[in-house]
């Protein structure tokens, strides 16, 4: 089992250019750790649909890897997007899902069937190009590089501790960011 | 005067016209004349979901990506996609067209149907402006709620008063 926070180094190793969409602990966290604030979008304002949009600018930018951090409770809140991403099949978008099994958030209740399901047969079974699952710091690191440069789309479940308070750093809106947001993807665009 | 019926191509002419790209869509009755047409067609880019929240993201995402999608669904599935409209459509202010089926409506009859009931309530509470479009001789709305989206950094809803044959 592995320490978000720790997991989160690792991504951000092996990011390059990628846009990042990050949601619920990752959403707090990232900001701390990034070397690119510019293309994060730290995503809120919609429950459970951080896949849906990086599905999105996926598709919007087929040039650029989308990286998904997405949590296990929202991904629960939008399952269909599972099946959603897997038909339009977007080579360039990364999903990883940190499992900790509680609602970190909100301040660790379990999930729904917590531990009893697999994300990663989920995401094969939506149609997913590849899946993984990593439980330990060392094999992310050992297969990100390989993982991230795969033809998508890619689904990576991390599987980390249960984790009850919410990591102690600033929420970021996304109603403040987006200009920023916006104006690096055009930047990056040209 | 013949009343023209909403026809598929007029509407993807408009469509075509605002240089719409992605239609970001569930299937419904009110919308299902649609259907033939846009899946024949390859100049827009078609994303079915699996529910309707789904589709407000994505069309957030394609939006921040510099493409110009609209979201088509119906009444019902507007209600479900609430959290969505108001943190993202409304939220990062996006100028996002809706295309909403408009179950339960009637012109010539009394409407019983709470979906269509409570439509328009909502989207006024949300200070959402919309449009009805029943036949071909307004298919035009789409343009101006398009225009009017742009100008206000706002969704705005055309609704689809055509039940399914």
């Amino acid at each position: 089992m592995m320490e978000s926070f720790e997991a989160l180094k690792v991504i951000s190793q092996h990011r390059g250019n990628a846009i990042i969409v990050a949601t619920m602990t990752a959403h707090l966290e990232w900001p701390q750790i990034s070397t690119n604030p510019d293309l994060d979008l730290m995503f809120s304002g919609a429950m459970g649909k951080a896949s849906s949009m990086g599905l999105g600018l996926a598709l919007a930018q087929p040039d650029k890897k989308v990286i998904v951090l997405d949590g296990d409770g929202s991904l629960l809140m939008n399952l269909g997007s599972l099946v959603t991403i897997a038909n339009m099949a977007p080579r360039n978008l990364i999903h990883f899902v940190f499992e900790n099994t509680v609602y970190r958030i909100t301040g660790g209740q379990p999930i729904p069937a917590a531990g009893k399901f697999s994300f990663i047969a989920l995401a094969r079974d939506a149609g997913y190009a590849n899946v993984h699952e990593f439980e330990d710091l060392e094999s992310l690191e050992n297969n990100l590089e390989t993982v991230i440069n795969q033809v998508g789309p890619t689904f990576v479940c991390l599987k980390l501790l249960p984790a009850t308070e919410r990591p102690p750093f600033p929420f970021v809106r996304t109603a403040d960011i987006i200009s920023r947001f916006r104006a690096a993807l055009q930047r990056s665009s040209h | 005067m013949t009343v023209t019926a909403l026809t598929a191509h007029r509407v993807l002419d408009e469509l075509k016209k605002c240089g719409i790209t992605h239609i970001v869509w569930l299937p419904s009755s009110e919308t299902r004349f649609m259907d033939d047409a846009m899946m024949s067609q390859h100049e827009l880019t078609l994303v079915g979901v699996c529910r309707e929240g789904e589709a407000i993201a994505i069309a957030a995402g394609l939006m921040l990506g510099s493409k110009e999608p609209v979201v088509m669904h119906q009444n019902t599935g507007f209600f479900e996609s609430g959290d969505s409209v108001r943190g993202l459509a409304l939220g990062l202010r996006l100028p996002l067209l809706l295309l909403i089926g408009y179950r339960g409506w009637r012109r010539d009859a009394p409407i019983t149907d709470s979906a269509a009931i409570f439509t328009e309530p909502i989207l006024d509470t949300w200070g959402i402006k919309h449009y009805l479009v029943e036949t071909d001789r307004d298919v035009e709305r789409i343009s101006m709620g398009y225009k009017e989206a742009h100008e206000t950094n706002k969704p705005v809803a055309i609704l689809i008063g055509r039940e399914y044959e």
